[in-house]
């Protein structure tokens, strides 16, 4: 076993334990830090298939600042007390629901013909500058839509904040 | 590479931060107390050896052998891994930090973008500090850590975004590699040409490492020390380490992309001697510049913290970036860089000034003019 299939073995199972431990916590909280591993374990994924920068983007978007967001949402509206929240007479349809996304990823590794894409067995780096390049030349578009629906989300969020308070 | 073996390796290097991060919280905490008290007109620690020089070891040891206290209601795991959480990413962002031109551990071509990334991860322990603590005020604190790091770690990354952007490197410009970034400065150091990037980062640099002006999170005198209320011992000490190892991260950092790092205006070749002391008195003028501000500014109140970051810092922080955006594009000097750059740091300071007059300003109750009359 080379070194890199060790640390891949150590990084995915911390990846499982931490998925495994956001469905499985009893408390809210617990599952978001949870969550947070999970994301972290994934930038080591990532890492490992010389997706520099792709791993740390996932760092510092996903583990520093939507996690705490959710963490934020958490504590000011008082989970501790509620701590079977997590579960409900759904429980059936949530499972389902994982199934059938699992077994459609499982079904789209397995019957894509990976080598006809050019995959290889050594895996070609691509440099940041040609990501850019790619990103804010040829996907400049889909780029600002998404930023555009961050916006539309913002917006209705202050919208929807306004409207509580009765202005 | 110092081993053949990559585990050796990395074993090797991880070792030389791991031993020489835990000193830097002893040498700047007596550095700190030393300037506290000089500006604060008495002479700091003296009686602990020469100068009170062992002063900040007698502490270490005292803290290392103090009893870990944890109290019954809080939550254990969240409760004892927080002070990991917040250490280990300083650690991390240690790893590529490089001193001299040949003095680190690893040079990643990503630098730059890695050290900011991960030390963003130890906002998570100050949350999971706040709330394991099953305290008020440690909660209080966790939340007010949780804002204000989110909100000025954007004006950072901005302006060390702007910084990587128009760095002169061999081949064009732009780089996230700090010992690029370093040499593309040569003579002249980027806080030249971008003195706007310098004081946005000078300034969510203070708040980054919860500092006055910005120290509501940890306020004693508001929410008794906020996440920290309830750790003592070697917990406690770790979130110390975490704060100094910090402040010194950012020095270095400041000192490498804004004041040119191992270079210095009188050519680009200095020996490793001369680089090894270059380096060393940048990162102390921003230690110092750290420090003082600790020992010279009040405390902002949190909404004062709030929109002077969003609406002072930020804007401008934009500004930095499409300034400089226009330089790239259609080739301007990079004095006309400095001299519009220069011009919004002038306008950032009277905003800011005009901002602190405001919040500074004394009640005053309006006194109507009361006349009386004779009474017959």
């Amino acid at each position: 076993m080379t070194y890199e299939e060790g640390i891949f073995y150590v990084v995915a199972g911390m990846t499982v334990i931490g998925a495994l431990g956001v469905v499985v916590a009893r408390n809210v909280v617990h599952s978001a830090l949870f969550l947070i591993l999970a994301l972290v374990a994934v930038a080591g994924l990532f890492l490992l298939l010389s997706a520099e920068f792709l791993a740390i983007v996932q760092v510092l978007i996903y583990g520093g600042a939507v996690t705490i967001l959710i963490l934020f949402a958490m504590m000011l509206t008082r989970v501790r007390d509620v701590p079977q929240a997590l579960d409900g007479p759904q429980r059936p349809f949530a499972a389902m629901a994982a199934a059938a996304f699992l077994s459609v990823t499982i079904l789209a590794v397995v019957g894509t013909d990976w080598e006809a894409l050019g995959a290889t067995e050594k895996i070609n780096v691509i440099p940041i500058e040609a990501l850019g390049d790619v990103l804010f030349r040829n996907w400049a578009v889909p780029f600002e839509l998404a930023s555009l629906v961050l916006i539309v989300a913002l917006i209705g969020a202050i919208v929807l904040a306004r409207g509580e308070e009765g202005e | 590479m110092i081993a053949d073996n990559p585990w050796v390796d990395a074993l090797l290097r991880l070792a030389v931060i791991a031993v020489l991060l835990p000193l830097t919280p002893i040498v700047l905490n007596y550095l700190e107390r030393k300037i506290f008290g000089r500006i604060q007109m008495r002479l700091g620690p003296m009686r602990v050896g020469p100068h009170g020089t062992l002063q900040t070891i007698a502490d270490t040891i005292k803290l290392l052998t103090k009893e870990d206290l944890r109290p019954s209601s809080a939550d254990r795991w969240t409760f004892e891994l927080a002070p990991y959480v917040v250490v280990v990413p300083v650690f991390l962002a240690f790893v590529t930090l490089p001193f001299t031109a040949d003095l680190f551990v690893r040079n990643l071509s990503m630098g730059l973008f890695f050290i900011v990334a991960v030390s963003s991860m130890s906002i998570v322990g100050f949350v999971m500090a706040g709330w394991g603590s099953d305290n008020k005020y440690a909660l209080l604190g966790g939340v007010r850590a949780a804002a204000q790091l989110i909100s000025y770690e954007i004006p950072l990354i901005l302006a060390v975004v702007a910084v990587a952007m128009i760095a002169h490197t061999g081949d064009g410009r732009g780089s996230l590699n700090l010992a690029e970034i370093v040499d593309g400065q040569g003579r002249v150091p980027y806080l030249v040409w971008q003195p706007l990037a310098f004081f946005l980062f000078a300034v969510a640099g203070l708040a980054e490492v919860y500092r006055q002006p910005f120290d509501i999170p940890v306020a004693e005198s508001e929410v008794v020390g906020g996440p920290f209320v309830e750790y003592s011992g070697i917990r406690w000490s770790m979130f110390q380490l975490a704060e100094y190892g910090t402040t010194f991260l950012l020095s270095v950092l400041g000192a490498l992309i804004f004041l040119g790092g191992w270079n210095w205006p009188l050519g680009n070749e200095a020996g490793a001697a001369l680089q090894v002391v270059l380096i060393v008195l940048k990162t102390s003028a921003f230690l110092l510049f750290f420090i003082w501000m600790r020992a010279a500014m009040p405390r902002l109140r949190i909404d004062q913290m709030m929109s002077f970051c969003w609406q002072v810092l930020l804007p401008f922080a934009f500004l930095q970036i499409i300034l400089n955006g226009l330089v790239l594009v259609y080739d301007w000097p990079d004095w006309t860089l400095g001299v519009l750059s220069g011009s919004a740091t002038l306008l950032a300071a009277y905003l800011t000034y005009r901002g602190a007059r405001q919040a500074a300003e004394p009640y005053s109750p309006r006194f109507t003019t009361v006349t009386y009359e004779r009474v017959s």
